[in-house]
């Protein structure tokens, strides 16, 4: 019942890109064109919750047990930048049709906060080893649909005559705005949701 | 002459958010105030020079495969210093960054100079071209912060500057004013730039 809570939340409520303000780069960047941002979000997906699962278990079984909790950053980091190496050659080796569909954003997503951040977060906020897996996907998951949904509202935005000065990102981060202001709705959702599911 | 041209092309034309948009994510995340785009400025300014100082003097040691993970080690260890110095000595302003100080070690302006500057170039003018980049980064921080503090709780620097009946706009503090905001500068900045 809380994992419900947790999906919804990190979805909808806390949308790892319109609330939690991580990813934006890959966000603006892959959201043009349709068929990029779902290359993108597929990525992300597949690659936080990897990363998620073994970040966890190096803080846990690593770090922790051998004092040295201050090299967190930089051990998460070199974790998934060989992390998203090994992927890329393993898709290459053993999935071809997954590699041709994701290759090029692959070492993309070395520097994309929000893989980053999701695993900092999870060991922040304290959370158990299925609750880190479930907010990864979740969190992957919002990251994917928000990615979608700016690269449809971008791709009208093509042939509509907007300022010339706002033109490209400007006007992009204008409409992320708009829908981070629309997913300001469900605020509040997740307290209901709470007391709903205790009844 | 070129020394100074180095520093001085961070201000305007290689202005990092605006011009090179890169990095948004704390630029989005921090400047809920001013105080806390500058505190997050200076953080950036530090870890940008430092590591473009090493790169350039370790460039001819690093061999080509491994320079960019080679970049991202230099550049996690100028973060860790940070965050420990920040907690130890700037604890307030360290709750209030939170998870975005360790997130400088993938903020793509750092990997991006050394890439495209500190890795061709020697100490000394890379060292100005970090100066100039992350004062450039720390300003615009600070302005948009500022910004979105006046409109969003009529405080600049958590000082009340606003007249009294004033009714603050909270949205702009929160996420869409972040966005809102970021997204009418870039294209007040890109229609100033085509007057010139």
């Amino acid at each position: 019942m809380e994992y419900i809570v947790l999906i919804i939340s990190a979805i909808l409520i806390k949308n790892i890109l319109l609330a939690e303000y991580l990813g934006n780069c890959p966000f603006l960047g892959t959201s043009k064109r349709m068929d990029t941002a779902v290359g993108m979000g597929l990525s992300v997906i597949f690659v936080m919750t990897i990363a998620t699962a073994v970040t966890y278990w190096v803080q846990y079984k690593v770090l922790n047990p051998l004092g040295l909790g201050y090299l967190q950053t930089i051990a998460f980091i070199l974790v998934i930048a060989a992390l998203v190496q090994f992927v890329e050659m393993f898709l290459r080796k053993f999935a071809p049709p997954l590699y041709q569909a994701l290759g090029i954003f692959l070492p993309l997503i070395t520097t994309n906060c929000a893989v980053l951040g999701t695993a900092i977060l999870c060991i922040r906020r304290e959370q158990t080893f299925p609750e880190a897996i479930v907010f990864a996907i979740a969190s992957a998951s919002g990251f994917t649909l928000a990615l979608i949904l700016l690269a449809g509202i971008r791709e009208r935005l093509e042939i509509s005559d907007v300022p010339k000065a706002l033109r490209g990102t400007a006007i992009g981060l204008i409409m992320a705005g708009l829908m981070s202001l629309a997913f300001f709705g469900f605020v509040g959702v997740d307290g209901s949701l709470k007391a709903l599911l205790q009844n | 002459m070129s020394l100074s041209k180095e520093f001085t092309k961070g201000l305007w034309n290689e202005l990092p958010p605006f011009r090179l948009v890169l990095g948004l994510c704390p630029v989005l995340a921090v400047t809920k105030s001013a105080e806390t785009g500058l505190g997050m400025g200076l953080a950036v300014i530090f870890v940008l020079t430092c590591s473009n100082m090493l790169v350039s003097s370790l460039r001819n040691v690093i061999p080509r495969k491994v320079r960019i993970a080679s970049f991202i080690v230099i550049i996690a260890t100028f973060v860790v210093i940070v965050e420990l110095t920040a907690q130890a000595y700037f604890y307030p302003i360290y709750e209030k960054l939170g998870i975005f100080i360790p997130l400088i070690v993938v903020n793509c302006i750092i990997l991006g100079r050394a890439e495209a500057f500190a890795s061709r170039n020697g100490v000394i003018p890379s060292a100005l071209d970090g100066l100039g980049i992350g004062t450039g980064f720390t300003l615009s921080l600070t302005v948009l912060g500022g910004i979105r503090e006046i409109l969003g709780n009529g405080t600049i620097f958590g000082a009340e500057i606003m007249w009294s009946s004033f009714r603050p706009f909270t949205f702009m503090v929160e996420a869409p004013g972040a966005f809102l905001s970021l997204g009418l500068l870039l294209g007040i900045m890109n229609a100033c730039s085509k007057s010139n």
